[in-house]
């Protein structure tokens, strides 16, 4: 099975022809085909092929020495359920304040570039955009120092007793930040906090601004502005945000690495250390099938909730 | 009792002017607070480029040293992580944008069948978690038993990085006026003719954006590179690996130095744009 390896563009098709107004009708009626078939062959042979691949592989039993081998093996499901729903729990909860973060976070930062920031805005938006050039490991990692147990930050936290508050609620533990829950929230929002504010800035700006003096010229208030005109308009930010923010921090398994404890482990870290340390495939496999179904039916559901189906 | 009252009035409107002038600006203040959040990192990154660590990790202020900056490469495959990772990057990117721009062109201006069957097949992957599409495409190749290395991850970034494409492409080529083309052929342009100086370069900015974004996605992604590298190290890799076995001064150093590279670029980019349009 060597071919599939390499299913090299089929005769790229003239783009050309697309235009060509002297062809048969036939031959154009199949253009879009043409145009379709390498880029489409490739999502089956390495998005689609390799789903099915997985979900045979959460059916086999065995092992690396005597090989695996398909038997419909469906405990595989609920052995992992029963071991792992604790990191499956942990990271829908971690996911969805990080998200309630970013939106809380962000939504004054997008308001700002729109409506206030004027000749500055373009110098913002870069200011947003530009820290993305460095790795995102490398910036993950500086919260380790800015966190440090001895640092500024954690020092600050102790004087205003703020970490004593968050040790009752269980959000920290004894007076450090890192290697608690605190501090992958934290570094969750951080990565993912972009690409909440810019679907928001997007559906922001194209608010006319107008309608802010409408409102206040019929004897809204600032506040009334805001939650009857301007938030419902930037609904459609709101929802791409959230689920651009939701979908990778809930598989996300970096920041629990790099800024948790062995307490704070998602079920990213579960899927990568069973594939890629423990070896046990089907584990591993029917874990992502379990975290990819559970994804598509929250996000289905909130897209249905939220009514703006023409998003997507 | 009316001079209390008054003294009471007046001690208590500065404060409300403060209240006042802090309700006005309140928005300011939070979004200045988010993009301070969103910067401070970077700005440690910059900062402890110029530290001498004393043991093997850079968390630790000790002392200002330009050591690292003199020499960026002294680290043992480093430099050889990036390079790769930069190589990787440059032919995600053509792969992915020659696909995707096809693809687009395909759904912005034909009706043809399966159409939706196309459009889902093109968003399930950016509505997964990467760590799933990570392990399945390893599964993949597992099962094929083909040997883990450049061409895994060559294949795992272009197919992460089409629907992207497809996506910035599309919605630049909906948006064009198609009368534009007939114009053009009206005025006896041949179909290449018409294509290569009305359509492409009125899709060329969503190509550009859409191939800038796969350079991006591809240079750093780590989650779908950990599972298909085999033993094979991107520079995400090499840093990964270093926040187990000790982070060098020189991480810092390529991180600050492309975080400037990029911004310089920006701004280069945009002058040039304005005096390109003070010209015309």
């Amino acid at each position: 099975m060597t071919t599939t390896e390499t299913p090299a563009p089929p005769e790229r098709p003239d783009t050309a022809d697309s235009l060509e107004i002297r062809t048969t009708p036939v031959r154009k009626r199949l253009i879009p085909y043409w145009l379709l078939l390498p880029g489409i062959l490739w999502l089956i042979v390495f998005f689609a092929a390799p789903l099915v691949y997985q979900a045979s592989t959460s059916l086999q039993t065995g092992s690396l020495e005597e090989g695996f081998k398909v038997t419909w093996h469906v405990a595989t499901y609920w052995d992992a359920l029963a071991e792992y729903w604790p990191q499956f729990v942990r990271s829908v909860a971690y996911a969805a304040v990080a998200t309630v973060l970013c939106l809380a976070l962000g939504y004054p930062l997008a308001y700002l570039i729109a409506f206030k920031a004027g000749r500055w805005r373009n110098v913002v938006m870069i200011l947003v955009i530009a820290p993305f050039f460095t790795s995102f490991l490398i910036r993950t990692l500086a919260w380790k120092t800015i966190l440090a147990d001895g640092g500024p930050v954690v020092g600050a936290l102790n004087h205003l007793h703020v970490l004593d508050v968050t040790s009752a609620l269980g959000i920290t533990e004894g007076h450090r930040v890192l290697a608690t829950p605190l501090a992958v929230v934290c570094g969750l929002t951080y990565n993912f906090l972009p690409f909440m504010v810019l679907p928001l800035y997007t559906s922001l700006e194209r608010i006319d601004p107008r309608l802010h003096e409408a409102a206040g010229d019929l004897y809204a208030r600032p506040a009334t502005t805001f939650r009857r005109v301007t938030f419902p308009l930037s609904m459609p930010g709101v929802v791409a945000g959230t689920l651009l923010t939701f979908i990778p921090a809930a598989g996300d398994y970096i920041n629990a690495e790099l800024l948790g404890s062995t307490d704070q482990k998602m079920i990213g870290n579960v899927i990568q250390s069973q594939f890629l340390r423990v070896l046990d495939y089907p584990t591993a496999a029917a874990l992502s099938f379990i975290l990819m179904a559970a994804i598509l039916a929250m996000v289905t559901l909130y897209i249905r909730k939220s009514g703006t189906e023409d998003l997507v | 009792m009316a001079v209390h009252e008054t003294t009471r009035a007046t001690a208590v409107r500065p404060p409300n002017r403060a209240l006042r002038w802090l309700r006005r600006h309140i928005v300011t203040i939070a979004g200045l607070g988010t993009l301070g959040y969103l910067i401070l990192p970077n700005l440690v990154v910059m900062v402890f480029s110029f530290n001498k660590p004393n043991g093997r990790f850079n968390y630790q202020w000790t002392r200002f040293s330009t050591d690292a900056w003199t020499d960026p490469c002294g680290v043992a495959d480093m430099c050889g992580s990036l390079g790769l990772s930069l190589e990787i990057a440059v032919w995600a990117t053509v792969g992915a944008t020659v696909l995707g721009t096809m693809i687009a062109f395909a759904l912005a201006r034909y009706r043809f069948r399966a159409r939706g069957g196309v459009g889902t097949l093109i968003f399930l992957p950016m509505a997964m978690p990467e760590v799933v599409m990570a392990a399945s495409l390893a599964t993949l190749f597992l099962n094929m038993g083909i040997q883990f290395g450049f061409w895994t991850i060559l294949i795992a970034h272009i197919t992460f990085c089409l629907s992207f494409v497809v996506t910035a492409v599309k919605a630049r080529v909906m948006s064009m006026d198609p009368r534009l083309e007939q114009a053009a052929q009206d005025l006896y342009a041949t179909p290449v003719q018409t294509f290569l100086r009305v359509t492409l370069p009125i899709a060329a900015p969503g190509i550009a954006a859409g191939a800038l974004l796969s350079f991006a996605l591809s240079f750093d992604d780590f989650i779908i590179t950990n599972f298909n590298a085999g033993s094979t190290v991107t520079f995400p890799m090499f840093v990964w690996g270093s926040a187990q076995r000790g982070t060098p001064v020189q991480i810092n150093v390529i991180g600050t130095a492309m975080f400037l590279v990029a911004v310089l670029c920006v701004f280069v980019g945009r002058t040039a744009g304005k005096k390109r349009r003070q010209r015309s």
